[in-house]
């Protein structure tokens, strides 16, 4: 007798759960019926990370360059799954290398970003960067697995917590992803995973009052109506590159904190 | 100290008779029926009405040690005009404090329509002399307290001296003078549907204007099979002797959809016109921003963030 095998049902990622959408709604892409996400999944996503964020940030940043650096490990274990669902292992190693790289900056941002400032006065003044909150990303459509990492690790690294867009064309790898990330140590809503249609999810995430900045990496045409709905609570607007490495983008999603402490007598 | 009636007068029927009739509470039915009325879906229109209501019952509290007159005149004003950016969102019914803090309350509340309510007869125990709460009470009404809030001696209770705390009940009730009395059951300590039934009945009968579920010191606090059973009772009284008694639910309804599910509860066992401040209290105090975060979001269509409501 042949065995019949499990079939996978893709789902959201929402606090560290893998949930369907709460509308029930599905849509195909990929050959799957993949979660097709409401404006209230967007809701609890951000709650999830909102009420995830204050602990991440106040984890060591040694601590946190370790949990993503265990990203990569359970990354590295699934390299035949991920290479079926982007354009091959060549793009999953690089995925990889890239999530090291960020992990390794985690315990050096405030040496390179922050700093002590010669000031005219009696004042010790010094900066330090500071996570800027729940960030939003609209993930990019191709490389389907890099373009997530590359737009995912630098709000993660500085300590906010993010919910993202999967490409709504190419979300395979990124329910994929989820799942590495499920195992990786990283905190539940610490990284929030949505898949559905971005012209329905992107535009309750720009108006959302409690998300703090918006990466538009992949708005494509509807970046401008997206401003002006992030406007309305001054969210922090990036344009990501779908490739790029550089702690400039970790310094995107920091708030710097300058601090004047009264020194002498 | 008085000598306490051995059987509560204000029944038609003496308890001992009527406790037949108080009956025991079907525990499974009542969770059952409390469950399936939080799952009504109230949208828009209704969503908003509800809201709007819960904001016009709630006894926005404050009981803490660290309690200053800063910030009982800080939450005055937030009694007053919830939302400062929207005139439109009404006034809360009371604010709830300890009494040395009535004057400030009082002083700043003077002509809002807003009421002031003090907790009172040895808050939150009530393991205190029946003397010093009568005078606890007195001191609150003089200090300009218009409601007063009163705990049930539950170690009375529990160990059967009902009449203890019916006796205490009727002297509180004579001590509060035209101040609106509220009975607080603190349901958490009584341990069974039954007792809280019980105690609802001994509560009213002694001459309870309202009736209270908790102290908000302990959990659980007003879930909704406590509120339930609590109206069922009140319902009772309505029917049996056409008094109108009172609810407030206060403690652990920290969110708007909790207090809209309390709301509907209230509707389905009472009617319509039981959803008025006269007859309905919500004892709260986080729960007013979140209700104000929904309104708003209701009206921009954006969710909204703790961030930009005030911190109390």
């Amino acid at each position: 007798m042949t065995r019949l095998p499990i079939k996978k049902t893709y789902k959201l990622f929402v606090g560290g759960a893998f949930p369907r959408s709460e509308s029930g709604r599905t849509y195909e892409a990929e050959g799957q019926n993949v979660a097709r996400a409401s404006r209230k999944d967007v809701r609890d996503a951000v709650r999830a990370a909102r009420a995830a964020q204050p602990g991440w940030a106040g984890a060591t940043a040694y601590n946190r360059g370790q949990v993503l650096y265990r990203l990569a490990e359970m990354v590295e274990a699934r390299i035949p799954e991920f290479a079926e669902l982007c354009s091959g292992r060549d793009e999953v190693e690089r995925s990889i290398d890239r999530v090291v790289w960020y992990a390794g900056w985690a315990d050096k941002l405030p040496q390179v970003l922050g700093g002590a400032n010669p000031v005219a006065g009696p004042y010790f003044n010094f900066t330090i960067p500071e996570p800027t909150g729940v960030v939003a990303v609209l993930a990019p459509d191709e490389p389907p697995l890099l373009g997530l990492v590359t737009r995912l690790l630098p709000p993660l690294v500085g300590g906010n917590a993010v919910v993202a867009v999967a490409s709504e064309q190419r979300p395979l790898a990124a329910i994929e992803l989820a799942e590495a990330i499920a195992t990786s140590d990283l905190p539940g809503g610490v990284v929030n995973l949505l898949t559905g249609f971005r012209s329905e999810l992107a535009p309750v995430l720009a108006s959302h009052m409690d998300v703090n900045a918006l990466d538009l990496g992949a708005a494509n045409g509807a970046a401008a109506e997206l401003e002006q709905l992030a406007a309305e609570n001054v969210k922090r607007i990036v344009h990501g590159g779908v490739d790029v490495q550089s702690p400039w983008e970790i310094a995107s999603f920091l708030e710097l904190k300058t601090v004047w402490h009264p020194i002498g007598q | 100290m008085a000598q306490a009636p051995v059987l509560p007068a204000g029944f038609e029927l003496p308890l001992e008779p009527r406790l037949p009739r108080i009956g025991s509470v079907d525990a499974v039915a009542l969770e059952e029926r409390a469950g399936s009325l939080a799952k009504r879906s109230i949208k828009r229109d209704a969503k908003v009405f509800a809201l709007r209501l819960a904001i016009r019952t709630t006894d926005l509290t404050t009981l803490e040690g660290a309690d200053t007159p800063g910030k009982v005149a800080a939450l005055c004003s937030k009694a007053m005009r919830p939302d400062p950016t929207d005139p439109s969102i009404p006034s809360c019914a009371a604010i709830c404090v300890y009494p040395n803090l009535v004057p400030t309350a009082r002083e700043r509340l003077e002509g809002s329509g807003v009421h002031v309510a003090a907790v009172a007869t040895g808050f939150p125990s009530g393991q205190y002399p029946t003397s010093i709460k009568v005078a606890d009470v007195r001191s609150a009404v003089e200090l300009g307290a218009d409601e007063i809030d009163m705990v049930i001696d539950r170690g009375a209770f529990l160990s059967g001296r009902y009449a203890k705390v019916y006796d205490e009940v009727v002297r509180v009730k004579e001590a509060c003078g035209e101040a609106h009395l509220k009975v607080i059951l603190e349901t958490g300590e009584l341990g069974t549907y039954d007792n809280v039934r019980r105690a609802t009945l001994l509560a009213i009968a002694g001459g309870a204007d309202f009736v209270k579920t908790s102290t908000g010191k302990i959990s659980p606090a007003a879930t909704l099979p406590i509120a339930l059973c609590m109206l069922e009772a009140v319902r009772d009284v309505y029917f049996e002797t056409g008094r109108r008694v009172g609810f407030k639910a206060a403690g652990g309804i920290r969110q708007a959809k909790q207090a809209v599910q309390h709301l509907v509860v209230v509707h389905e066992t009472l009617g319509p016109e039981w959803l008025t401040p006269e007859l309905y209290r919500l004892g709260a105090s986080s729960l007013l921003n979140d209700i104000l975060m929904q309104l708003r979001k209701e009206k921009t269509g954006a969710y909204q963030s703790p961030d930009y409501f005030t911190l109390d």
